[in-house]
């Protein structure tokens, strides 16, 4: 007598299962086949090119109704199983029970909807199945529809650029700092990021929801935990996917995270089998189709009687989203003894990044162009020794055996029309060309060909390619680059982030083509700088690419504590505030109070737990950070002015508590200092500092470029001014031409010894371009001039200044 | 080892630290990636400085005071430094810090 075998699900790999089953045997069982959805078999994978008008669903049908016939099965769609019964052996479907012999749950997954207020309004869907993908088909026949997806890995991704290929507003909210975290790492993150932006898919990541919005019981917007409002006709929540186990669990079946089965897919009860995403093998579940496919041949033959055994194997997830190639595979995140090679093609958008132990290649991530990622597949699978082609390995297979060690050998190899420069498409032998027609130097061909006169990553080729032509009058240029993890300087870094428009640290990384996978201690704070500087408004400031000073807030001192210096604008204080330090001293045990050199009081020796609270008293009398600290404005120094003094002519005191108030909060490529002396007597010292201005009878003599520090220096003149609102406007754009030009750590004075007093005279001599940086620097200040030290009082910022946790108490307690 | 859940892993910024108080003296708990954390000792061993307020950089973390380099998976100075970290066992776990409080001198709590 024939078998009864049940399967209760018809996914992709139950599916298989049966065509499996039925190849081997087709006679065995009498099948019957249940699913919740109202149709048979499909490639859910191929629900994307659906939803993106690429396929039609008629296309991604794996088994039709033709198929089920041929075969005999009794279909049972879009009917609920609402129990199964071990002891009488049944499963119970809304419209009747089967009996069974052998019984397999391919129940699948649910997605997850994070239960956030609001989920349960009309209009909030996962995306799982074909209703699914319905729904944001339809949505674009709706004019200037809107779209929101939560979740930034595959599936969302997909939703996105499925939405928004059929013209669909989209914006994804990822809670993670980039893309696909689990796949990819931040530059690749980056690099898909940018492709979907190039496609007019919003993404936001970091972003925490806080609440669905309704109208009418309909989806009106998402709102975001920084009260930011999405509006949106449809929101998609992709977060995730758990097994479906209820049915299971139910049935009494052992469960942990999935449907617990052994190596032959059977489960707890001898007769009811599993698999798919709904399982649960020696503590692992399931989410890619490969070894589901693997789990329904064993079913098969475990159905049929036959001996097979589930062994899942290393994955790599190969993926084109959105028609960005992906590719990754092995362990590419956690473990020690862990080495990194990095390769970045920014002209081409390729980011490969290979993770090594001790000889073996254990990750792989690439992003771009994947045609490797078979070969690096294979060489992880079979864990070889990679020691001897190391230094090649990322080039791939074709780069094995014979590798070029000289790079001018290299070079010397080209052909003349081989591309040296990607992005202006300029060959070998247009630059050989320029050299022959009489450029001698980089900038000289630069100006000719245009030859690394773009992105800049090329700027080393190019040197040597003249080197070849030149031969011994080509001095190689000693130019200094920023640090161990690129060639470009500080120079070129700095133009690359304006022209290129660089606004974030994994986009300065990539299209630069950092060799480390963030950057150093060296690099890391300069381009933070950059960015902060050119793109106020767009670049979130990174307090892990600074040092612990401006982290803090305070000034680390050698034995770990800290100083805290409050501002006293322009020298002045009163008693008020000098109560306030006073208690604060004793309230902190402070061991030493002194007056610093800027005319102010500086308290040393504060722990570092201690720093919230005690800025929240300061606070409270008035007090703010006195940025004693930072590589931005330090003290305007002043003398009493007019006000008491015989020899005073103008109100320097004044006028330096202006300035003060103007340029504090601001960040600079290294400190500033000023100072507002009332006469030449020039009792603030206003001559030694990075500006100085010195009153006289008949307006203020503004100087710059002065130091007392390593370097002595005094101050060039700048210009003669008549009225104290000029003395601002051209301090504050002297400022702000500083803070564009300069080299990170480059005091202004240096800065002015490369650049040259006459260019920095004739930038600021221009009435427009004078105004224009006083609005640049106006604007910034709208994000920066804010006090760190209120902001860090606050309970939840505070948290961070204490000890993660104290293990040295005693349990007991 | 007995594992310690010592705090969330989003407790701690990416490319940042925490510290932890053990009896060991002060451990630092360093994230290097989205899912990525290390244990090593907060105290360099040229001047003492506290490590976990360096700068962190690919699996390596700059100590504030003298930017000695250390390798955060062998506790090695790197470069032309020399000396070395303690490191301790850390991993995730749903989001979860565990520190083996074997490694850092306590047993855990029952």
């Amino acid at each position: 007598m024939t078998k009864k075998l049940v399967v209760i699900g018809a996914g992709m790999a139950s599916g298989r299962m049966l065509e499996s089953l039925i190849e081997s045997d087709p006679a065995a069982y009498e099948i019957t086949l249940f699913n919740a959805e109202p149709r048979g078999n499909y490639n859910r994978l191929m629900l994307s090119p659906v939803l993106s008008g690429e396929k039609t669903y008629a296309e991604i049908v794996t088994h039709d109704d033709h198929w089920y016939e041929t075969h005999g099965i009794a279909c049972r769609f879009g009917e609920r199983v609402v129990e199964i019964d071990r002891d009488r052996k049944i499963v119970v479907g809304e419209k009747g029970a089967v009996p069974y012999d052998k019984l397999v749950i391919a129940t699948g997954s649910d997605p997850f909807m994070i239960p956030l207020p609001g989920h349960d309004l009309e209009g909030v869907i996962p995306y799982r199945d074909l209703e699914d993908t319905e729904r944001m088909m339809g949505l674009s026949a709706k004019p200037d529809a809107k779209a929101v997806v939560i979740g930034g890995g595959l599936l969302g991704l997909e939703a996105a650029a499925g939405m928004a290929a059929r013209g669909v507003d989209v914006t994804v909210v990822h809670i993670m700092g980039h893309l696909m975290e689990r796949q990819l790492d931040e530059a690749a993150g980056y690099l898909l990021r940018r492709a979907l932006t190039d496609k007019g898919i919003k993404v936001m990541c970091s972003a925490n929801s806080k609440e669905i919005l309704g109208e009418n019981g309909h989806v009106k917007a998402l709102m975001l935990d920084d009260g930011t409002e999405l509006p949106c006709d449809l929101l998609v929540m992709a977060v995730g996917i758990r097994p479906s186990v209820a049915l299971a669990k139910s049935a009494g079946l052992a469960i942990g995270r999935g449907v617990h089965v052994d190596d032959r897919m059977v489960t707890s009860d001898a007769d009811v089998l599993a698999l798919g995403e709904c399982v649960e093998h020696n503590g692992a579940v399931f989410g890619l189709v490969a070894p589901l496919y693997d789990q329904a041949k064993v079913l098969a033959q475990t159905l049929l009687g036959r001996d097979a055994a589930f062994q899942p194997k290393e994955v790599a997830t190969k993926l084109k989203v959105t028609g960005c190639d992906l590719f990754s595979a092995g362990d590419f995140t956690e473990g020690e003894g862990r080495e990194d090679i990095v390769f970045r093609d920014p002209a081409r958008g390729v980011y490969k990044r290979l993770v090594l132990e001790g000889e073996r290649l254990i990750g792989a991530v690439m992003y771009g162009d994947t045609a490797d990622g078979a070969w690096f597949h294979g060489l992880i699978k079979d864990r070889e020794d990679v020691s001897e082609m190391r230094d090649t390995l990322i080039f791939g297979p074709a780069f094995q055996g014979g590798a070029q060690a000289d790079p001018m050998a290299a070079v010397a190899a080209l052909p003349a029309d081989a591309e040296i420069c990607g992005c202006n498409g300029v060959c070998k032998g247009r630059i050989v060309e320029a050299v022959e027609g009489g450029a001698t130097t980089i900038e000289d061909v630069r100006a000719v060909t245009k030859a690394s006169g773009s992105c800049g990553t090329c700027t080393g080729l190019v040197e040597q390619v003249m080197a070849l032509s030149l031969g011994d009058d080509f001095v190689m240029p000693t130019a200094k680059p920023v640090c161990g993890c690129t060639d470009l300087t500080h120079e070129d870094v700095r133009r690359l982030i304006k022209a290129q428009e660089l606004k974030s640290q994994p986009a300065v990384w990539q299209e630069l083509g950092w060799s480390t996978p963030n950057g150093c201690h060296v690099c890391r704070p300069a381009v933070n700088y950059y960015l902060l500087a050119d793109w106020p408004l767009e670049y979130q400031d990174d307090p892990q690419s600074r040092f612990v000073n401006e982290r803090n807030h305070a000034n680390i001192q050698k034995d770990g504590t800290y100083s805290v210096v409050p501002r006293m604008w322009g020298g002045l204080t009163n008693a008020r505030e000098l109560r306030a330090i006073a208690d604060a001293a004793d309230k902190y045990g402070v061991p030493t109070v002194k007056v610093t050199g800027g005319q102010r009081i500086d308290l040393l020796g504060v722990r570092k737990e201690d720093l919230p609270a005690m800025w929240a008293d300061l606070n409270e009398a008035g007090l703010v950070s006195g940025h004693a600290y930072s590589k931005g404005l330090r003290t305007v120094k002043t003398c009493v002015g007019r006000e008491h003094c015989r020899f005073g002519t103008q109100d320097s005191t004044g006028l330096g508590v202006k300035l003060e108030k103007r340029l504090w909060g601001s960040w600079t490529p290294h400190k500033v200092k000023l100072a507002v002396s009332g006469c030449p007597r020039n009792c603030a010292e206003a001559t030694c500092k990075d500006l100085g201005i010195v009153c006289v009878d008949s307006g203020f003599e503004i100087g710059v470029g002065g130091a007392a520090g390593m370097d002595l220096k005094e101050i060039q003149p700048l210009v003669k001014v008549a009225t104290e609102a000029e003395a601002e406007e051209w301090s504050v754009a002297f400022v702000q031409l500083y803070r564009e030009h300069a080299k990170y750590l480059d005091r202004p004075y240096k800065w002015i010894a490369k650049v040259g007093m006459d260019w920095v005279r004739e930038a600021l001599s221009n009435a427009t371009e004078r105004a224009a940086l006083v609005a640049r620097f106006d604007l910034s200040q709208t994000i920066y001039q804010k006090d760190p030290w209120a902001e860090r009082a606050e309970p939840a910022a505070a948290r961070r200044f204490q000890p993660l946790a104290d293990l040295t108490l005693e349990a007991a307690e | 080892m007995s594992w310690i859940d010592v705090g969330a892993l989003e407790d701690i910024p990416l490319r940042g630290a925490r510290l932890v108080k053990t009896p060991v003296g002060c451990v630092a708990l360093f994230r290097t990636g989205e899912a990525e954390v290390f244990a090593a000792s907060d105290r360099c061993p040229h001047k003492g400085g506290p490590l976990s307020e360096g700068i962190v950089h690919g699996r390596a973390v700059t100590c504030p005071l003298h930017n000695w380099v250390f390798s955060l998976e062998t506790g090695e100075a790197q470069g032309a430094d020399e000396g070395s970290i303690p490191t301790y066992p850390l991993r995730v776990e749903n989001g979860r810090l565990l520190l083996d409080g074997d490694a850092v001198g306590r047993r855990a709590a029952a």
